[in-house]
């Protein structure tokens, strides 16, 4: 581990990398993948359809092709990104899909009544969804939504095999100049994942512990 | 107030135009044909009490009303107004229509307090201070005011259903339906339901109640709808009916509810 110490510069630079590219693609997922949800619950059967179709192609995809697919075949048809920004968007979209699952597994948790008597107090859809079905969706979905988050501060690795100088590439070059210290280097890297992973999961008891309600 | 006293022909000698009108709702559920030719007229004021054994479409009658269930065929009118099938008009409609159900549905997430404004902050816009004002007053008449700030969960059954009453009535509701408000509940919290209800019936509420509270049903009622199997048997007073039950489903299902 020495060797990384001689180059923390690098290494410090690589882990915000990583930590940037799983806050920002997480927030986006977490929005996109929230949109998603309400759409698949949706009376409307177009929205629903898409919202099906969205998450099946992606959550039964491989990280790698959609990465394939964001740094490689848009910018044939024309768009072009910046690297990170290929990953942010290749990842935000793959994690979205398991967003929008773990939301919509909350939502199939809360009692029908309780959209019934929204629906009743003349509340339209949107509004049922927003202010009666989703804040008590997301107390069910914390647990899930946090494994989602895991998974994606751990899938940002796979930037590092598209041009993104992230953990994962910084320990490829390292080893390949420090080879004897290869075991030191991984080590290390594994537990600067650690070090993001693991106060997410106590961020998860802990919100879990703050919203939880009696039913 | 006006009273159709006799006949399931309800339009009968009602004089004012109704406040809900059925008029041969017909709905299925697959092959069962919950609903069958269904014909209910509800005067402004009148309170219609729903009697009839398990599984013979009181509370589908009820969900059609408000079009928690759809219909297969037939109109339902709310003071005139044909029931929308979807959007903002539905919506409307909806809102002028109070429900309460045996599960009470208050949102678990909301303090009692809330539970009250938040529809009429949200959907009829009005001002967050009007309606907690406005909320407050109706907590503290079903005699729920001091327990404003808690969740429902913290509740008694019968505090959490006089505040679903509250939070229908918040909306300022032409017609309220019930439906078996008070079957969740321990038998010593039932009366002070019955109680707000029998209130809101004193004070000229339109009322549709399906219940098993015989008791309720022969003071309160003006008239009484017996259904069975999907049908509209008798639609009598109350003094007619339980006194003397023209048809034997009626006769049958009374000599079993009086038995106990
Ligand atoms: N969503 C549904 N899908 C299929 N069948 C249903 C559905 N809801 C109700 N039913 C059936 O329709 C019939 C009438 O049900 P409903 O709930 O209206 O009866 P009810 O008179 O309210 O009975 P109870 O006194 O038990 O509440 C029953 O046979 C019931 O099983
Ligand atoms: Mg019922």
């Amino acid at each position: 581990m020495g060797s990384l110490l001689a180059e923390r510069d690098m290494l410090w630079d690589a882990f915000t990398t990583t930590l940037t590219l799983a806050a920002i693609s997480g927030l986006i997922a977490l929005v996109v993948g929230t949109i998603v949800a309400g759409m698949r619950v949706s009376p409307y059967v177009p929205l629903r359809t898409l919202a099906t179709v969205y998450t099946e192609f992606l959550r039964n995809t491989p990280l790698t092709i959609v990465f394939f697919f964001y740094v490689f075949v848009t910018p044939s048809m024309g768009f072009t990104f910046d690297y990170k920004v290929a990953a942010i968007i290749a990842l935000s979209c793959y994690t979205s899909a398991f967003v929008a699952e773990a939301v919509r597994s909350g939502i199939n948790s809360v009692s029908l009544g309780q959209a019934e008597a929204a629906r009743s107090l003349g509340m339209s859809f949107f509004q049922n969804l927003t202010i009666v079905v989703l804040p008590q969706a997301f107390r069910t979905a914390i647990p899930p939504l946090i494994n989602v988050f895991i998974a994606l501060v751990k899938n940002t690795s796979v930037a590092g095999a598209f041009s993104v100088f992230e953990l994962f590439a910084m320990s490829r070059r390292m080893t390949n100049v420090y080879s004897g210290d290869v075991l030191g280097i991984l080590a290390g890297v594994a537990l600067c994942y650690l070090i993001v992973c693991i106060p997410l999961g106590q961020v998860a008891g802990h919100l879990e512990r703050k919203v939880a309600f009696a039913r | 107030m006006t009273q159709t006293t006799s006949g399931p022909a309800a339009a009968g000698g009602a004089t004012a135009p109704p406040l809900v009108s059925l008029r041969g709702v017909q709905k299925h559920f697959g092959d069962l044909h919950v609903l069958q030719d269904i014909e209910l007229d509800v005067s402004p004021g009148e309170v219609v009490v729903v009697l009839g054994p398990s599984g013979s479409g009181k509370s589908t009658l009820c969900r059609t009303i408000n079009r928690l269930e759809t219909i297969d065929e037939g109109e339902i009118r709310i003071d005139g107004e044909v029931l929308p099938t979807s959007g903002p008009g539905l919506a409307r409609l909806r809102a002028e229509v109070g429900m309460v159900f045996q599960s009470f549905n208050l949102f678990a997430h909301k303090t009692v307090l809330e539970n009250v404004t938040v529809a009429p902050i949200k959907v009829k816009k009005e001002s967050k201070k009007d309606a907690e004002a406005r909320a407050t007053a109706l907590l503290e008449r079903v005699g729920v005011a001091n327990q404003a700030h808690k969740l429902p969960a913290q509740l008694s059954g019968g505090q959490q259903q006089r505040v679903a009453i509250a939070r229908s009535l918040a909306m300022r509701p032409k017609v309220m339906l019930f439906d078996e408000p008070t079957s969740a509940l321990d038998p010593e919290m039932i009366n002070e339901v019955i109680e707000v209800m029998t209130g809101l019936a004193q004070e000229g509420m339109t009322m549709i109640v399906v219940t098993h509270e015989m008791g309720f049903a022969r003071r309160t009622a003006d008239r009484v709808v017996f259904m069975d199997a999907g049908r509209i048997l008798e639609v009598r007073t109350p003094e007619e009916f339980f006194s003397a039950p023209e048809t034997e489903r009626a006769q049958d299902f009374l000599s079993k509810i009086l038995a106990h």
